[in-house]
């Protein structure tokens, strides 16, 4: 195992977990801004109630995403030294740009509803929220600023052997950032609403703290709704850049070997990179060419149009995008049903529904995992993308060390997950206990039993 | 003065705040056994840096955002070469942001106590290494001609080095018993009051061996001194600190006390700086030493990131001293310790 393979695999782990928690705080603290503000407009003591259950579970996994993102913005300069030397003129800016205008932003007006939630007026809560919100979503700009800078970068020359900033808007706004961001940032409403609806279902299967899950419920049913609808159109804007800018990645998604015109768009197959062809290859012909261009027959670059050397891993590539496809259609199926079922009055009561958005409610971070794989596997051979490779980007260590931390994050971060999913499910429960009491002493204050519906 | 020369300062300055900050986090953190025994007396001392400790941190990820932007290659010949080091300063920070957040949140002893021994580790341990990395620069450091490091980890750990690391812990150490003398009251303050004396004299011994130790050791950092007297009033400025310090403890002006070792912690830091500029970090061999002009950014991306912290920072501060104000006066146990 060489420093290349450890560091990659270093990365990738510590990415992959923190990027489990920052989509769920970004969606998660715009549906409790929502619930702020609806609180502070109409002051019904239910949306105070909803709002605080859901910052109890937000704070959890925001202390996850704060630690385990630590790590992060130190890991280029640790292990990645000679592709900080090279990108560092113009990397760095947004990542410095982040702690300006969205980490300070968004921990300052945290600590502030941790701890000062009962000092501050209504008005100051909705407020503070909604800076949470804001903040974190500044950040997943800047940060896709970066990563988008790796995928299409722009507005540098090379001098010396590195990127040389010369226009700053172009490398900020390169062709990839809009379609990416707004990509990731929906992704993270979906993200949340499901998680949001699917722990409302579990309340709701056992008729537990009621009002609050039924609030939320449609709260985040209407989120995921327009969510998913948009994401409609943006995965699509954001395939149509990656097709321009990164043929490679686009040929890699669709398992498509050879140059087409009247490509068709791949629904499933087996890509073989040995024989260099997919096998049982199920498509739409024409569908692709009518996507990317609006013309059936216009031309798609296939895999083989680069050398081996320079393709992606292909299945890896392939799978990630196609089970984040095949995740979305289920999402876009779910929420379907359930806006069918709000629409007819039952969404509250049927149980097929409610368990199916139980058992669902964690499938969005998968979604985002392997759209992240997709994205980040599919750059491949490239760290920039037809600039540095990612073979002579990282730190000369010894590999004895760096197999060292990547056992420490295992251990640690499997002790942060384990606690951060006992924490929560403790919370979910205790909110269930809580609002049985509440119930008992208004059957022994008013000797009826409180009607459930 | 050049973009170059504005950068390093800036750079200093983040650092600076982050040692200020962050400093009250990581000296409670790292006093927290001594300061609190009861169970009452540790969630006062969570509760005091609860609503900060984040925001302080962003300080550190402003501070390496703005190295890796303006000096790209100091970020990574710096991190890279110190790898296990700064490894094990990140694993403590992740343990003492689970453990702030995480520790109240379930009534068991058995679950307090394993996230109160990480507070205290994820504090203590980072107070103590940073101290421990800047001795390091200040001694030189062994780069090839790529600017890669040659030492390996055990180097890191040399007598020199671990001095300073004593120096930070200290520095550390009297943020914290400071900022608790401040924001306590009862038993946890009389406590703090009793630990300051015996900190400060730890500190004032150490702080006059390390500048003895860096006169052998890095004779070179005292060239800038010979050649501008005047940069003389900033270890003057840490001088007035120090004294000011056990001054207005005993007058019970527990505000000027923080405010003091602030300044000392400032002006320390400060004073190292001078006498590096304009080097980042110091080689064994001169030629390969990176400074702030071999080691920087283009203009453009200087300027620009100039226009970003113009922009930015005074709404942060702005905001922050809002947030301060908020939770301004003493502390009390309980969930929402203010």
């Amino acid at each position: 195992m060489d420093a290349v393979f450890l560091s990659r695999l270093q990365f990738g782990l510590t990415a992959f977990f923190h990027f489990l928690f920052p989509p769920l705080s970004i969606g998660l603290a715009t549906i409790i801004a929502v619930m702020e503000f609806l609180y502070w407009r109409t002051g019904k003591e239910v949306y105070d109630r909803m709002s605080r259950f859901w910052f109890k579970l937000f704070a959890i996994i925001f202390a996850v995403g704060v630690a385990s993102g630590i790590t992060m913005e130190f890991q280029f300069g640790t292990n990645w030294s000679e592709y900080s030397r090279f990108v560092g003129d113009i990397f760095g800016a947004p990542l410095a740009a982040e702690g300006v205008f969205a980490f300070f932003l968004e921990s300052t007006f945290m600590g502030l509803l941790l701890f000062g939630r009962d000092r501050i007026s209504k008005a100051m809560r909705f407020f503070a929220s909604f800076f949470v919100a804001l903040g974190s979503t500044l950040s997943a700009f800047w940060i896709i600023v970066a990563n988008s800078w790796q995928q299409t970068p722009a507005g540098f020359q090379i001098e010396g052997g590195r990127a040389v900033l010369t226009d700053f808007f172009a490398a900020v706004f390169n062709p990839s950032t809009i379609p990416r961001y707004l990509h990731t940032v929906d992704a993270s409403y979906i993200t949340a609403a499901f998680f949001v609806i699917g722990i409302s279902a579990w309340f709701l299967l056992r008729n537990k703290n009621v009002e609050v899950a039924k609030g939320s419920m449609k709260i985040a049913l209407i989120f995921a709704l327009f969510a998913v609808v948009a994401q409609g159109f943006l995965g699509d804007m954001h395939a149509k850049q990656v097709a321009v800018t990164q043929p490679a990645k686009l040929a890699a998604f669709e398992g498509m070997w050879e140059n087409s015109a009247n490509a068709s768009l791949n629904l499933i197959g087996f890509p073989d990179p040995q024989k260099e062809e997919t096998r049982f290859s199920i498509g739409v012909p024409g569908l692709l060419s009518w996507l990317v261009y609006g013309d059936t027959r216009a031309e798609i670059t296939g895999l083989k149009a680069f050398t081996p050397e320079d393709r992606p891993p292909v299945l890896a590539t392939y799978w990630s995008y196609r089970v984040m496809i095949f995740l979305f259609g289920w999402f876009v199926l779910l929420v379907l049903w359930g806006a069918y079922l709000f629409i007819k009055g039952r969404i509250y009561t049927d149980r097929r529904f409610l368990k199916t958005a139980y058992y669902s409610m964690l499938l969005p971070l998968a979604a985002n995992e392997f759209g992240w794989f997709a994205a980040e596997i599919g750059r491949q051979p490239w760290i920039v993308n037809g600039l540095l490779k990612t073979g002579v980007a990282v730190s000369p260590l010894p590999a004895g060390e760096i197999l060292l931390t990547i056992l420490l994050f295992v251990v640690v971060y499997s002790g942060l997950l384990g606690a951060l999913v006992y924490l929560i499910r403790r919370e979910v429960k205790k909110a269930a206990v809580e609002e049985d009491m509440t119930a008992t002493s208004a059957v022994s204050l008013s000797g009826t039993v409180p009607v459930q519906q | 003065m050049d973009l170059n020369t504005i950068w390093f300062l800036l750079v200093g300055i983040l650092i600076i705040g982050y040692a200020i900050l962050d400093g009250f986090d990581l000296g409670v953190g790292s006093l927290y056994y001594l300061l609190g025994k009861t169970e009452e007396e540790k969630q006062v001392l969570l509760n005091s840096v609860g609503p900060f400790w984040d925001g302080n941190e962003v300080w550190l990820l402003t501070g390496g955002g703005a190295l890796f932007a303006a000096f790209p290659q100091v970020y990574a010949s710096v991190f890279s070469g110190f790898y296990l080091a700064m490894m094990v300063v990140l694993l403590g920070l992740i343990f003492r942001a689970a453990a702030i957040e995480f520790r109240n949140k379930v009534e068991s002893e058995t679950w307090k106590k394993r996230w109160d021994f990480l507070f205290f580790l994820g504090s203590f341990l980072p107070a103590l290494l940073f101290g421990v990395a800047v001795g390091n620069v200040a001694k030189g450091l062994p780069l090839d001609s790529a600017y890669n490091y040659t030492g390996g980890f055990l180097a890191l750990l040399n007598p020199y080095s671990l001095l300073l690391g004593c120096l930070g812990l200290a520095a550390f150490l009297m943020q914290g018993v400071t900022y608790t003398m401040l924001k306590t009251e009862g038993a946890v303050q009389e406590r703090a009051k009793g630990l300051f004396t015996r900190i400060w004299i730890v500190f004032v011994a150490v702080y006059v061996i390390s500048a003895v130790a860096t006169y052998i050791v890095a004779p070179g950092l005292f060239a800038n001194y010979a050649k501008m007297p005047a940069l003389f009033l900033v270890p003057l400025l840490a001088l007035a600190g120090i004294i000011l310090g056990p001054l207005s403890t005993k007058a019970g002006r527990y505000g000027m006390a923080f405010l003091a070792s602030s300044v000392t912690m400032a002006a320390m830091i400060l004073t190292m700086a001078l006498g590096m500029y304009p080097n980042w970090v110091p080689a064994t061999d001169p030629n390969l030493s990176l400074t702030i002009y071999n080691a920087s950014s283009s203009p453009l991306t200087l300027k620009i990131m100039l226009i970003i912290a113009l922009l930015g920072v005074p709404v942060v501060l702005f905001y922050t001293t809002y947030v301060y104000r908020v939770f301004r006066g003493k502390v009390q146990a309980g969930r929402q310790g203010y």
